[in-house]
Formats: C-alpha cells, sequence, structure tokens
C-alpha cells in the first residue's frame, strides 16, 4: 500500500494545530523538534498510523527522530508496511 | 567507572550548551523570609538588592505570616522536628491524619491522603489507580508532573488540545472501549492562568462515562467564591473524582500535597502509590502550620478576596498602558512577548527597576511564545502594585511594545 504524505500531513494539522495557528507546515517540517508536536503527544499520531495502515509500530521504533517529519514517519510505516 | 576527565569533559560540553542556547537557570538568593518585599542577592556575590516579588507562588501571603509560624513552631515542640519513617511504618501522627480530614472538608471530596509534595501525588497516583485497559486523556497544558506520573502508568496516553471541547468529546467516543476513561486537567494552568472549563469536563464526563481528575495547585486557597478551588468556581463542587493540590503555594507555601477524591481510589494510592509507600512523611511542623493555614482560609474570604482585587487592578493596568497579556481570572497574568530574548532583557531591567519576575521561554512554553509570568498575592499592597506598573510602563516604553501586539511585537524582535 503506498504512503499517503498529505493524509498523514491533514492529520497533523487537524490533530495539533490550534484552529488560529497559520503555521505552516511541509513534508521536511521539524514536527517534535520545532515544538509542533511535543513527544508526549505523539501518542495519538502513532495509533493514527496503526490504524489505517493495520501494523503496529514497537515502542522502541516510535521514536521522537523517527517521527519528527511527514517524511521520516512515512519512511517508518512503509518499512511496517512491508514487513 | 571513575568519573573519568572524559565523562566530565561531556558534562561540561553539555553544561555549556545549554549556556550558549540561553537555557542555564540560575539560583537567586533571597535574604530573609518570603514575603511581597524582600531582597535578592544577585548575581551571586553581589549586594543583597530590595524588590517587591512579582514571581511568587504565595497567593494569599501565607507563607511567612505570624500566625502560621507560630503554629509550626508550636507543631515543632509537641510533635518533634521527624518522623525518619515512610507513613505506613512508624510515621503517621494524630496531627496527619486530621489534616487529611480538614483538607477533606476543604476540598469537598471523600478522604485524603498527604504526599510529600504535589508533584508526588501527581508521579504516583495514576499508576496507583488505572491499569493496561484504561485510557488517560490529558489536556496538552497539565503540569510536567502530571507528564511524568502518566508516564509511570500503564494505562494509555492520549491527549486532547487545551481547553479544546470538540476535540476532548472525539477522544472520549474514540476510546469507549477502554474500562476507564480519565480526564485529566489543571484546574488554572500555571503558564497561561486561564481556568480549566471543568464544568464542560464533567459534562462530557457524565454523557461518556468518564472520570475526571483535577491538579488544582494554582487555585486552592484561593479561586471560588470561598477559596476551595475550581470545583467551587464551576460549580461542581463533589463531582470531581481525583483532586491533587499542593499547599507549596497558596496554602502556606512551605512543602507536601495530597490525593483527596473518592474512598476506593484514595486508599488505593494508599495501598500503591510508590512516592507515598517509599518517601518520607510530611514534616510535622508543615503538618501544624498547614492545619492553622486551613483555620485562616475557614474563617475569612478577605484573602482570597484582597487577591482577586489584586488581581483586577494589576491586569486593567497592564492592559492600559497597552501590553499584550493572556485572558484570564487567576492571579497568574501573563504578560506575552513572544521573543525568548525580550522576555529575558526585560525582565533583567525590571529587576534593576526593583521588580523581581522571571521569563520564560521554549521549551516551558511553546515555540514563540515568550513572555514575562507575573504572580499576584494577598500581601501586595497598592503601593507595590503602583510602582510594579509604574516600572513595566518604562521599561516596556523602552523596548518601544506598548500598544503592540503579536504581530508588531515579533516584526519587531523575531519570534
Amino acid at each position: 500500500m503506498p504512503i499517503d504524505k498529505q493524509m498523514i500531513l491533514d492529520y497533523v494539522i487537524r490533530e495539533y494545530l490550534e484552529e488560529d495557528d497559520d503555521t505552516e507546515i511541509t513534508y521536511n517540517t521539524e514536527l517534535i523538534s520545532g515544538g509542533i508536536v511535543d513527544s508526549f503527544s505523539m501518542v495519538s499520531l502513532k495509533r493514527f498510523l496503526e490504524k489505517k495502515y493495520n501494523i503496529q509500530i514497537p515502542d522502541a521504533d516510535a521514536t521522537p527522530e523517527a517521527f519528527d517529519t511527514v517524511n521520516s514517519i512515512a519512511a517508518l510505516v512503509e518499512r511496517f508496511v512491508k514487513a | 567507572m571513575a568519573f573519568s576527565t572524559t565523562i566530565r569533559q561531556a558534562y561540561q560540553d553539555e553544561l555549556a550548551g545549554l549556556r550558549t542556547a540561553g537555557l542555564f537557570k540560575e539560583e537567586r538568593y533571597i535574604l530573609g523570609p518570603q514575603g511581597a518585599d524582600i531582597e535578592v542577592e544577585f548575581p551571586a556575590g553581589a549586594d543583597g538588592r530590595p524588590v517587591i516579588n512579582f514571581c511568587a507562588n504565595n497567593y494569599l501571603g501565607l507563607s511567612s505570616h505570624p500566625d502560621v509560624v507560630a503554629a509550626a513552631r508550636r507543631g515543632l515542640e509537641t510533635h518533634g522536628y521527624g518522623l525518619s519513617s515512610v507513613r505506613f511504618i512508624c510515621g503517621t501522627q494524630d496531627i496527619h491524619r486530621k489534616l487529611e480530614k480538614r483538607l477533606t472538608e476543604f476540598l469537598g471530596t471523600e478522604d485524603t491522603l498527604l504526599f510529600p509534595s504535589c508533584m508526588d501525588a501527581n508521579a504516583g497516583c495514576f499508576e496507583a489507580i488505572l491499569g493496561e485497559e484504561d485510557v488517560m486523556i490529558a489536556d496538552r497544558l497539565v503540569h510536567a508532573s502530571i507528564v511524568d506520573g502518566m508516564r509511570l502508568c500503564k494505562a494509555m496516553r492520549d491527549t486532547y488540545k487545551h481547553s479544546d471541547m470538540g476535540h476532548l468529546r472525539d477522544k472520549l467516543i474514540e476510546h469507549q472501549d477502554k474500562r476507564i476513561r480519565m480526564i485529566i486537567t489543571d484546574g488554572v494552568f500555571s503558564m497561561d492562568g486561564d481556568l480549566a472549563k471543568l464544568d464542560e469536563i464533567v459534562a462530557l464526563a457524565e454523557e461518556y462515562n468518564a472520570m475526571v481528575f483535577l491538579d488544582d495547585s494554582h487555585a486552592s486557597g484561593f479561586i471560588g467564591k470561598t477559596g476551595r478551588g475550581t470545583h467551587e468556581h464551576c460549580g461542581v463542587m463533589g463531582k470531581i473524582d481525583v483532586i491533587t493540590t499542593t499547599m507549596g503555594k497558596g496554602l502556606g507555601g512551605a512543602s507536601g500535597g495530597c490525593v483527596s477524591g473518592r474512598r476506593e481510589l484514595v486508599e488505593m494510592c494508599r495501598q500503591r502509590a510508590r512516592p507515598y509507600l517509599f518517601s518520607n512523611t510530611v514534616a510535622p511542623m508543615i503538618v501544624a502550620g498547614t492545619l492553622k493555614v486551613l483555620d485562616l482560609v475557614f474563617a475569612s474570604t478577605e484573602r482570597r478576596d484582597r487577591l482577586e482585587a489584586n488581581t483586577n487592578y494589576w491586569r486593567r493596568g497592564l492592559t492600559e498602558m497597552g501590553l499584550d497579556l493572556k485572558q484570564g481570572e487567576s492571579p497568574i497574568v501573563p504578560v506575552m512577548l513572544y521573543n525568548a530574548k525580550l522576555a529575558q532583557d526585560m525582565a533583567r531591567d525590571l529587576f534593576a527597576e526593583g521588580i523581581y519576575v522571571v521569563g520564560f521561554f521554549f521549551p516551558v512554553v511553546p515555540q514563540g511564545a515568550a513572555r514575562i509570568r507575573t504572580q499576584l498575592s494577598a500581601a501586595h499592597t497598592q503601593a507595590h502594585l503602583d510602582k510594579g506598573l509604574a516600572a513595566f510602563r518604562k521599561v516596556a516604553g523602552k523596548y518601544g511594545i506598548l500598544g503592540k501586539g503579536k504581530r508588531e511585537i515579533t516584526e519587531m524582535y523575531g519570534k
């Protein structure tokens, strides 16, 4: 299954930005190190991906680095979809 | 392994990194008791400077109240200095149980258990009462100690956007398959000073069969008509399942905290909460002092009324001079500056003017949301407030930000 980056980006915007927040987010925007998503709230993104792609991402792989950009998230998901 | 030169260098580099990033914290020495007027030695070795304190959690001005100090001294004489024990071995005195009963009455709950601090109460209670089949749904701006406590608990973790009831509802619907849903919130949010929408939270909890956890550390003693807390203010006394709070802020300011709420949940904490089981009991003199604090709070609302009047006066003064404030009703009044360096520079200049405030910036607050957090006290007099306002006008004028909003300030100084 191809990884839909736009869908991930849409989820990030909907889940993490306030309505009046006009921060522009691209596939390369640093979400965690940039302070947009805190590592604690990352859990809902992980669960969203697991449900959407019917995969299990072990906690050891769900690192702040792996979740830092939409591109790195897509790469992580792809690994588990293939596996 | 010895503390080798390489290891030492690694730590020195890390500390140097904190300094370079402007994140290094330095203590300022207060030469005397806590109060509105204090003398501060800063930097270390400098002569003491008299300043007005606008950054303490001394909301009711009871930290050095003579009646509280006298009660603590009596407690020292009648119950000793320490107990050399955790609570359940030989660390519980009659006054510990008496204070727990008084706090139960004060908070309008079923039972209460003391902890060494509210940090400990928050660190211990989730693990004690929730398990793998449950979910914790927390406001995204809850205090760091709650985040730590949630990390220690095996229940699933989720969050909702700050005070966004629609988002909370979505999360409650999403987690209907869980055994227990627990909504977790602060009463007053420590960095923004706004109040949780507790009435709406309780309504959602009833609709979606969830429990409610409230950390009321920045509210106990002064929020609500008789100072019982955010649950009194929002008309939901008796409907909160777990309340944690501290004796280290409005309620005397020494130390100690508690878990208060449903009898069975408090009992689970007594049986299982690790900071309760493995940490020393609260010192008798602090218990005796806090009992006196509660006597004062039960006897009169005069102090919380004065605090409210001071807060309104301060907020109005800062607004009228054209500063950009976070809106709210609590005695935490953040002056928004958005830029970290501006917040630090202004705090330094205000200190030179005899006003003690602190700048807050990322990662304590979100990126681009730097601010000076001012905190009011019932111990502030009209003269204190007027001197503080005059200093803010002078310093903010120097930086050209009076009458400016977020867009203009960030254009001038960057995010």
